[in-house]
């Protein structure tokens, strides 16, 4: 039987700068950019070289660890840089795009008669496979392995994300094929979370176990999803996919092409216009975001949600599991006795001379100042407020610090990634960050343990 | 005026850039980071943050002590005259605007207790700066509330150099070899507080000390008395103090522990800002409410007598236990200190109602010294681990339980992973 999930802890972080509901064209992209930081352990094996010509979807490198699993290329073009770092790692591939595009074309999957291998075969050579993401640990999936569920939040909470019940209207027949395709890789159950009350492209979809989400943020998170339904165990694999990475996969299924295109939400106080635009993996963020316009000179681009995407730059590029551009204000500039004057314009989640609970749908301007210094941690009952998993987050954190293994275990690291940890990351006193602990934590704990 | 400051900021900021690296570094920054928030920005992980850090977090602690300081100015100086008055044979009946908020109390208040303030700061904040010059790390913000409390839970009659020896003995050995703010184990205040009452028990315990001026007047002509409601209890005496005396706080004890209704009202603040947690008050309360209802019914049954020398102590109403002596003080704040305190939200609740439990039992049962607030916090501080570890084995056993119905498939392996390698370039 399906459950509900409520969540009552947690804290939504109202920003200016939503995107509107309107979709624009973004400028042809000449660059696209394949990020190798946004495939976590990784080690990627070159199949072309510097200057070979490729279609769109065709293999550029695969996993060292797992030569099947390919990584493709999202337009067809010259594969003009290969960019290094120290001891020659790789860190981005460039690929020029060709002004007429050639897409390469696989035997589309009937996903109604296909076997649990003949998907697992076309994910990995179409370049879907690695949209499946794996706990514990947060990496790519391992294909051999067979997960105890596959969950997808379908129900966004995250600060100024993108409306995925707009972003992927009229895509209910590229997520079905996706859904039924994936659900023959598990003997258990797909679990998606709809938001309650929500017009979700969802809503109509069969072949899976649909659970009615409702409360503050971290609720749309999925890892509360599982936590909330079926927790994980130790030894146990729960897979995970993002809503819009699903239209990608069901439409490889259906045409047998990989189209990485996909409506970004381009949001943040900074933004003139925010709106969507319909772009494609690795285009260059600057295509579309000063056809949108910013408003200051001093600003950052992340790619991703404010609270869990990566640092980039007006000519960084779109990042593989990103469907959201934020752009807010740096925030490098002294406060005079910011310490212990009033409080009018920032989130806090005390009332401790701070403001934000006399107004809790105001929206904010926030920009990246941490107001204030690292410190040892001090405050105690804090993250319980935000952080609706049975878990104990300080208990966590500092047993991830000082790196024992035992208690890791016990106390849950299986269960959750960095970006369960990015509320209580937000509301740290200390500004301790817990992302980077709990990261460095699995990494240590998956190099011990595997 | 604006330009005047953004040159203040500009200049600092080149000051800040020049120190990298130095020694110095930490001490400049303390004074820096003092005027300004500094212009850090987040590196990694979320790229927002909220609004608070400790110092503002510290800052509130010291804002709810604020009105029990001004009090202790006053009753200080009414203390004094007032035992001067009752030597004399005419008692004083206490009238807030008559005779209590007067400035000669307030400028005899003023004078005893300003020194200990800045004594405190002044050592503490002094051994704070040298080690984080030595240690290189940041000055914490710990000592700003620990400097503001140190006085306010002595005697008025402490010697300043024995608060100095105390306060440098409490920061190094009670926080700094542990690492500093956040990694001590026991109370730095409280330490401090311990250390004077076993190093000096004659400055710190008995029925002088705690009226300015009693002990240099013992065995004169001009003598009066300085003792407190629960020392005069432990003797089986008599006491003159009525209820609202001793709730808003018109009755001799260390300086600033007396009024029960403003360190409430401090109490209030600090839940309502949530800084401080309400489990641990209200446990406490309740659990001091128990202990002294206990003593009340050993009384009731008539397990001992009249001749017992607890009997005072034990026949003392139950509730009023909270209204005397340092228990409120020590409930909202220093049982409350997170870094000490138990961590958990459940193990919070154990955690307070102990203290309060245990509280009163040394309260009535220790003859050298009727009081046991200090004691018992400092204990449950040793406590508070032990606590939250069977808490989070709570937790940690509900998910090896889970564990054993695991569902854990085997993988598929059929030799596919080989085929690449001869394409690799």
């Amino acid at each position: 039987m399906p459950t509900d999930v409520r969540i009552k802890k947690g804290l939504n972080i109202n920003l200016v700068g939503v995107a509107e509901a309107i979709t624009s064209k973004a400028v042809a992209s000449n660059v696209y950019t394949i990020n190798l930081s946004d495939f976590h352990g990784v080690t990627p094996k070159m199949l072309l070289k510097e200057g070979a010509e490729v279609k769109a979807g065709e293999p550029i490198f695969f996993n060292k660890a797992y030569p099947a699993m390919k990584f493709v290329s999202p337009v067809s073009g010259e594969l003009v840089e290969i960019e290094r770092g120290a001891r020659r790692r790789i860190l981005t591939l460039k690929i020029l795009a060709d002004k007429e595009q050639t897409t390469l074309e696989h035997t589309p999957v009937d996903v109604s008669k296909a076997t649990d291998d003949e998907i697992r075969a076309f994910l990995l050579e179409s370049g879907c496979w690695p949209f499946i993401m794996q706990r514990p640990y947060d990496v790519i999936a391992h294909p051999e392995d067979v997960p105890k569920a596959i969950f997808i939040s379908a129900y966004i909470t995250a600060p100024l994300a993108a409306d995925i019940n707009y972003t992927l209207k009229g895509k209910e027949k590229e997520l079905q094929a996706a859904i039924s395709g994936l659900a023959k890789l598990t003997p258990g159950k797909v679990h998606i979370g709809i938001g309650q009350g929500q017009d979700s492209p969802f809503s109509s979809l069969s072949g899976f176990e649909s659970h009615r989400v409702s409360g503050p943020h971290p609720a749309g998170l999925v890892g509360t999803l599982i936590n909330k339904i079926d927790p994980i165990n130790k030894g146990e694999r729960v897979w995970t996919l993002s809503p819009q990475d699903l239209v990608i996969i069901g439409e490889a299924f259906l045409t047998g092409k990989f189209n990485p295109e996909r409506l970004v939400a381009l949001v943040g106080s900074c933004v003139k216009k925010p709106r969507y635009y319909s772009v494609k993996i690795g285009a260059e963020i600057s295509t579309f975001l000063y056809s949108s316009g910013v408003n200051l000179k001093d600003f950052r681009v992340i790619n991703g949600n404010v609270l869990t995407g990566s640092r980039s730059r007006p000519d960084g590029s779109l990042g593989f599991y990103n469907n959201t551009v934020s752009v807010i204000p740096e925030g490098d500039d002294y406060e005079f006795f910011g310490w212990n004057k009033p409080v009018f314009d920032k989130i806090s989640p005390t009332r401790s001379l701070t403001f934000s609970w006399l107004q809790p749908n105001k929206k904010y301007d926030l920009d990246t100042n941490t107001n204030g210094e690292h410190r040892a941690f001090v405050v105690t009952g804090l993250y319980e407020e935000v952080f609706p998993l049975d878990i104990y987050p300080l208990q966590l954190l500092k047993a991830c610090m000082y790196k024992d293994l035992d208690e890791m275990e016990q106390l849950g690291l299986y269960e959750v990634i960095p970006e369960d940890f990015s509320l209580t990351e937000f509301v740290c006193i200390s500004k301790q960050p817990h992302q980077d602990i709990i990261r460095e934590g699995l990494d240590y704990l998956q190099k011990e343990i595997g | 005026m604006s330009e005047k400051r953004l040159t203040i900021k500009k200049r600092l900021h080149i000051i800040k850039h020049r120190l990298r690296g130095n020694k110095m570094a930490p001490a400049f920054s303390a004074f820096h980071t003092f005027l300004f928030t500094p212009d850090e920005t987040t590196h990694s992980g979320s790229h927002i943050r909220s609004a608070d850090d400790l110092k503002r977090t510290m800052n509130m602690v010291i804002m709810a002590l604020i009105p029990v300081l001004l009090f202790s100015f006053f009753n200080t100086g009414y203390q004094h005259f007032a035992a001067i008055d009752a030597a004399s044979g005419t008692p004083r009946v206490v009238s807030l605007w008559e005779n209590f908020l007067t400035w000669e109390n307030f400028w005899l208040g003023f004078k005893l207790v300003m020194p200990l303030v800045i004594i405190s700061y002044g050592v503490g904040l002094l051994v704070e700066f040298i080690f984080a010059v030595i240690k290189g790390h940041e000055v914490e913000e710990g000592y700003l509330v620990t400097g503001m409390l140190v006085p306010l839970i002595v005697p008025i009659d402490t010697p300043l150099w024995m608060l100095a020896v105390a306060v440098v003995f409490g920061v190094v050995i009670g926080k700094e070899v542990f690492g500093g703010t956040g990694m001590n184990i026991l109370n730095p205040a409280l330490t401090i507080r311990a250390f004077l009452f076993f190093a000096y028990p004659t400055w710190m315990s008995g029925d002088k000390v705690w009226v300015h001026g009693a002990v240099a007047r013992t065995g004169t002509p001009d003598a009066i008395s300085g003792e407190t409601i629960l020392g005069s209890l432990a003797q089986n005496n008599a006491y003159d103090y009525s209820t609202a005396d001793m709730f808003f706080g018109f009755i001799p004890g260390s300086v600033g522990e007396t009024s029960a209704f403003l360190i409430l009202l401090g109490g209030l603040f600090l839940i309502f800002s949530k800084i401080a947690s309400w489990r641990i008050m209200v446990s406490a309360v309740l659990g001091a409410l128990a202990m002294g209802l206990i003593f009340n019914g050993v009384v009731d049954m008539g397990w001992i007598g009249e001749g017992s020398s607890f009997y005072s102590l034990m026949n003392f109403e139950f509730w009023k236990h909270l209204i005397v002596g340092g228990l409120a003080f020590g409930i909202v704040y220093m049982a409350t200190d997170p870094v000490t305190g138990s961590q958990t939200n459940r193990g919070k609740w154990f955690y307070g109602f102990l203290i309060g439990f245990l509280s009163v039992m040394i309260r009535v049962f220790n003859p050298a010294y009727p009081e046991g607030v200090f004691l018992a916090i400092l204990l449950m501080n040793v406590f508070a681990p032990t606590i939250d570890h069977y808490v989070v084995r709570g937790n940690v056993n509900r998910r090896l339980k889970r564990m054993k119905a695991a569902t854990i498939y085997p993988k598929i392996t059929d030799g596919k992973s080989e085929e690449l390698k001869a394409e690799t370039v």
